[in-house]
């Protein structure tokens, strides 16, 4: 019994101290993909998502009462807007001293700028236009800058991801962190990056953003999950895109 | 076009293969009231609420995706379940390398012997939990007969 023990102590102080080590080079959803997978999300016929894409463009091009589009601003087919900047979502708001997400930028073009038909935050039509947008920055390396006024914000999501969830109990890292490779049921655990989204997710049958995203989790973990576009979420969001800073922008990814 | 007739056999495969129905089914029965426990030398050595486990159930509620859904993370020896983790330990023979109390420790709370474990407490006690879905506050995953049925199948497994 006591021998048990001893071990059980041991194994326990070996696994935190190897998992308290673990450094981590982001590795895209992508790279755990089966080939067969790869290819669809590679076709821009076979990849699902993008319906999302067409429809988020149709948006773009649409007047509101302003008399003006997107498309007035930011150029034909989005033309004029920077890629680069682009995967530098979010930003830090002087405005609203707090961080923007790239579809909290959307919606303020197009609720106070083109006066467009109002979108809330977790609406189809805004999270198609980021879809849109956000597949106009294709390949481009994310960029997230987390000094400054936006390191609290890091530091919050940071946070959330190693809280504990629900009555399974478990964090978002130690699935996603410490596992990733490893199979949970049959499926690959991947290090639950941000660049393929908004993306296509197979197990839903429909293009989700982060925030839905992280809701599937939550629920998986029977937590109440936090409403789209909340605080909460946005500080995920934050510190999740900055963890996957190297990436490549894959939207619309085809996902589990 | 190819790729268009390849697609309803992903989805399904992928829907079999589903992570997303794993943990976020039918809550256990909730009619049993919570039973505190008690750790000693890692282990709790009084069956909670005084209950008696059964093996043959324990065994349905461990492979059962829904319930105990031990096999996203364990080998069992249960061959009609084809699809099992590799997060956690094979627990084949595990009845004859720990005493029962210790099984019972880890079917509880196993963060008691590795406080970083991605393997959930089935019976924290539900004032530890955080922002537990509003549907299921109050309630452990597994309730205590479920517990020592699952405890009596890990002993059972010589
Ligand atoms: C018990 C394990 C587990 C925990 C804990 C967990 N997830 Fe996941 N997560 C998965 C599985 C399984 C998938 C689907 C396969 C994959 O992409 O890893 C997934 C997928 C994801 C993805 C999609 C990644 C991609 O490239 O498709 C994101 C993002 C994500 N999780 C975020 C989170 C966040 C945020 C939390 C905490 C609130 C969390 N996860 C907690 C198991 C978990
Ligand atoms: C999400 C993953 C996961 C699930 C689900 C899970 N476990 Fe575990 N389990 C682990 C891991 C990982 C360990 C190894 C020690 C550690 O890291 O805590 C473990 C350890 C154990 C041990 C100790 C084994 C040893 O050799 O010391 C037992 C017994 C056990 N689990 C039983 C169960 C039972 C019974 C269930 C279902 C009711 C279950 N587990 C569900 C991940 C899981």
């Amino acid at each position: 019994m006591k021998k048990l023990i001893i071990t059980h102590c041991f194994t326990s102080a070996l696994l935190l101290l190897l998992t308290s080590a673990y450094a981590q080079t982001p590795k895209s959803g992508y790279d755990y993909l089966l080939p067969e997978m790869k290819e669809m999300q590679d076709d821009d016929f076979g990849n699902p998502g993008m319906m999302a894409v067409d429809a988020g463009e149709i948006q773009f091009s649409t007047t509101g009462k302003n008399g003006r589009s997107c498309a007035s601003c930011h150029g034909d087919g989005a033309s004029k807007l920077d890629t680069k900047h682009i995967a530098r979502y979010p930003v830090y708001s002087t405005e609203l001293k707090k961080p923007v997400t790239l579809r909290g930028q959307i919606l303020i073009c197009q609720n106070e700028r083109i006066g467009g038909t109002p979108m809330k935050y977790a609406s189809q039509e805004a999270l198609q236009l980021e879809a849109f947008v956000r597949r106009l920055a294709l390949g481009e390396t994310i960029d997230v800058d987390v000094s400054g006024d936006m390191s609290p914000y890091y530091d919050a999501g940071k946070k959330l991801f190693r809280t504990r969830w629900g009555q399974v109990d478990i964090a978002c890292h130690q699935c996603h962190v410490y596992h990733a490779g490893r199979t949970f049921r049959g499926q690959i655990l991947t290090q639950g990056q941000s660049n393929g989204f908004p993306g296509y997710r197979y197990t839903a049958g429909k293009v989700v953003g982060t925030h839905e995203r992280i809701t599937g989790c939550l629920n998986n973990l029977r937590a109440e999950p936090y409403p789209i576009g909340s605080d909460e979420y946005i500080n995920f969001e934050v510190n999740m895109n900055a963890r996957g800073n190297g990436l490549k922008i894959d939207t619309p990814g085809i996902r589990y | 076009m190819q790729q268009m007739h390849q697609l309803p056999i992903f989805i399904l495969l992928i829907t079999l293969l589903s992570f997303s129905s794993t943990f976020a089914e039918e809550p256990a029965s909730a009619d049993l009231p919570y039973f505190d426990w008690k750790v000693e030398d890692f282990t709790i050595k009084q069956p909670l609420g005084g209950l008696s486990g059964n093996a043959k159930r324990g065994e349905a509620i461990a492979g059962n995706q829904s319930r105990g859904n031990c096999l996203a993370c364990h080998l069992l020896p249960i061959p009609e379940e084809p699809f099992f983790g590799n997060l956690g330990p094979p627990l084949t023979g595990i009845g004859s390398r720990q005493p029962i109390a210790m099984l019972r420790l880890h079917v509880v709370d196993q963060a008691r012997f590795n406080p970083e474990t991605v393997m959930p407490g089935y019976y924290r006690r539900p004032e530890q939990l955080n922002r537990v879905a509003l549907s299921l506050k109050g309630k452990t995953w597994l309730n205590a007969q479920e517990i020592e049925d699952v405890v009596a199948y890990l002993a059972s497994l010589k």
